[in-house]
């Protein structure tokens, strides 16, 4: 099988140059928002919570923090880099180059993918600095972290193929993510709701990231570590399923 | 035939039901100028997408250098660069790395010492670190050109090349052209301009509503369906055309000042002789005369409005070119 390398090279590092532009913004942005989270929920309000599963309540947010800007920034880099070209027409010259679509994709959600880990790495440097921060599994750490930011951009990916216009990017982000964050377990125990509402959240596909990812630091999770990360691959697999689909048809790229 | 595109009877329907090309049947020849003349609408753009790939065809085939553009789509494409119709470039990235990424597209290594003197050619070496976003309409063409050019292509397709582009870039883009079909480049552009079609390539097609109507060799083109005009001035309008010229193909102007007679190149005589031998046994005295040929444009015209296409929306200004008497 013959795979255009040079090509996955330039989309990917393009997409870099894009991050790196605006690094102050890509980065500062997080490091703040964290940090302001921090002095509310961890210091105001987390002083006054004693310990969540014997995690002090500071501590205890560090991975649903982390998994909200992971999740909510790998989709915004995957939608905006494939939806900017295809807004502009300059996608013309990608969509008629010899690159496979699984080559354009590895370029566009390889890059997505590697700015929200670094993002991921960042966030976690800024915690440090807040809480006394012991990661227990640090190989389980990074493989959820590697495996949500790629499986949220491939999911980006998707939704900057599908959109068509410039609310369609921001709506799903804004109307489904961001609930499903903050529903997810992100910021409490779901052991800390009624049991009908216990119930419901086990619907909730974030619920299972974060529980994953909080296993990895504190060896507590609200369910089974073997199903968040068989969540994560269902997750994962979908995503490339809908895209290989997009991709066959010609989907919203290919009239 | 030696030809380095191949299409047999494409087609194309979009979802909405339009059809946008029917059943096209075209070998384009290998190192050859190919215009594509027809007005908006025709199926022009969708034509070029489809053989370059962004353009899924509804049936027929399409093989550039005997590749298929679906089964073998990266030997097709890397023959192939494309300077589309609208000015689609990104906006915050400069010059120098839109080029050299258009080049990594097409899986070939940097090669700075040729975008170099691609960007010098096309007066773009300056710019090139500007971002695009800030380059005038004329250098966002030229931008074009370079990216289409960047992965040294075999074929260049240029749609609509010179829409909007002002006199200066369109001598450099036809320098260009030229340069490129010396070194063995295969061009194909679209235009609606007859004149740029007249002056750049050696075969021309007709194309509207979908269908190919005509594709021809320039200069039999001209001569085949090339009709001239003798306008004969009078030192002294008349009334009347006289009886002796009845026979002959000729109309009187309103002041009676001019007689226009309309023959065919193609023939063995033109009947000028015999016509201004008429006239004289007429007792008409000649001022002045000259001939008038069809330009490609009156034939384009004369085509299309066959084809049934409004006349009225082309607004093309009809334009003749005068030349000198002709002794036949």
């Amino acid at each position: 099988m013959r795979i255009n390398l040079q090509a996955i090279k330039v989309i990917y590092k393009y997409e870099m140059l894009r991050a790196w532009k605006t690094l102050f913004q890509s980065l500062a942005s997080p490091v703040i928002s964290t940090a302001l989270y921090f002095v509310v929920f961890g210091s105001a309000i987390g002083s006054r919570i004693d310990t969540i599963e014997g995690v002090s309540y500071g501590l205890f947010i560090v991975p649903g923090l982390t998994m909200l800007s992971l999740l909510t920034q790998s989709i915004a880099n995957a939608s905006f880099g494939i939806f900017f070209p295809k807004f502009t027409g300059s996608i013309y010259e990608v969509l008629s180059a010899p690159v496979s679509f699984f080559e354009i994709m590895v370029g566009y959600v390889g890059a997505a993918a590697t700015k929200s880990f670094i993002l991921g790495v960042v966030i976690l440097i800024t915690a440090s600095f807040f809480v006394d921060l012991k990661i227990a599994h640090p190989v389980w750490m990074a493989t959820f972290l590697i495996l949500t930011c790629i499986s949220f951009s491939l999911f980006g990916f998707i939704i900057g193929l599908w959109a068509n216009n410039f609310e369609k990017l921001q709506i799903i982000p804004l109307l489904i993510i961001t609930p499903l964050v903050f529903l997810g377990g992100s910021f409490y125990s779901v052991s800390m709701l009624p049991p009908f509402w216990q119930t419901v959240t086990l619907f909730n596909p974030v619920l299972y990231l974060v529980s994953g990812f909080r296993w990895s630091f504190f060896e507590v999770s609200d369910v089974n570590v073997g199903l968040s990360l068989g969540m994560i691959v269902v997750f994962l697999v979908a995503c490339l399923l809908v895209i290989s689909w997009m991709f066959k048809t010609g989907y919203r790229l290919k009239e | 035939m030696n030809s380095i595109v191949s299409i047999q009877n494409l087609s194309k329907v979009y979802e909405g039901g339009h059809q946008a090309l029917k059943e096209i049947n075209l070998e384009i020849k290998k190192g050859e100028i190919l215009a594509l003349l027809g007005p908006n609408g025709a199926g022009k753009t969708t034509l070029i997408s489809t053989i370059c790939g962004i353009v899924s065809p509804s049936s027929g085939t399409v093989k550039v250098n005997g590749h298929d553009i679906i089964k073998n789509y990266r030997d097709s494409r890397q023959m192939i660069g494309l300077v589309p119709q609208e000015l689609t470039l990104g906006a915050f990235e400069t010059v120098w790395n839109t080029i050299n990424f258009s080049r990594g597209l097409f899986g070939k290594k940097r090669d700075d010492a040729y975008l170099e003197k691609l960007l010098k050619e096309l007066s773009l070496w300056d710019k090139k670190t500007n971002e695009l976003r800030t380059l005038s309409g004329g250098m966002k063409r030229r931008v074009l050109i370079a990216k289409a050019l960047s992965h040294q292509p075999e074929i260049l397709f240029l749609d609509e090349p010179t829409a909007g582009v002002d006199v200066e870039l369109r001598k450099d883009m036809w320098n260009i052209v030229r340069r490129l079909r010396e070194s063995g480049v295969t061009i194909i552009l679209t235009t609606h301009y007859i004149e740029e079609a007249e002056e750049i390539a050696d075969r021309i097609g007709v194309i509207n509503n979908g269908e190919l109507l005509l594709i021809e060799d320039k200069k039999e083109l001209m001569h085949k369906l090339g009709q001239k005009q003798l306008i004969v001035e009078l030192k002294e309008p008349t009334e009347n055309l006289p009886n002796l010229l009845s026979k002959y193909n000729v109309s009187l102007s309103q002041d009676g000042a001019k007689i226009t007679y309309t023959y065919d190149t193609r023939g063995d005589g033109t009947g000028i002789t015999s016509l201004l031998q008429a006239i004289n046994e007429s007792g008409l005295v000649l001022k002045d005369m000259q001939t008038t040929q069809s330009s490609l444009e009156d034939i384009f015209v004369h085509l299309v409005h066959d084809d049934g296409f409004d006349q009225k929306e082309k607004n093309i200004d009809q334009t003749a070119k005068e030349e000198k008497p002709d002794a036949h």
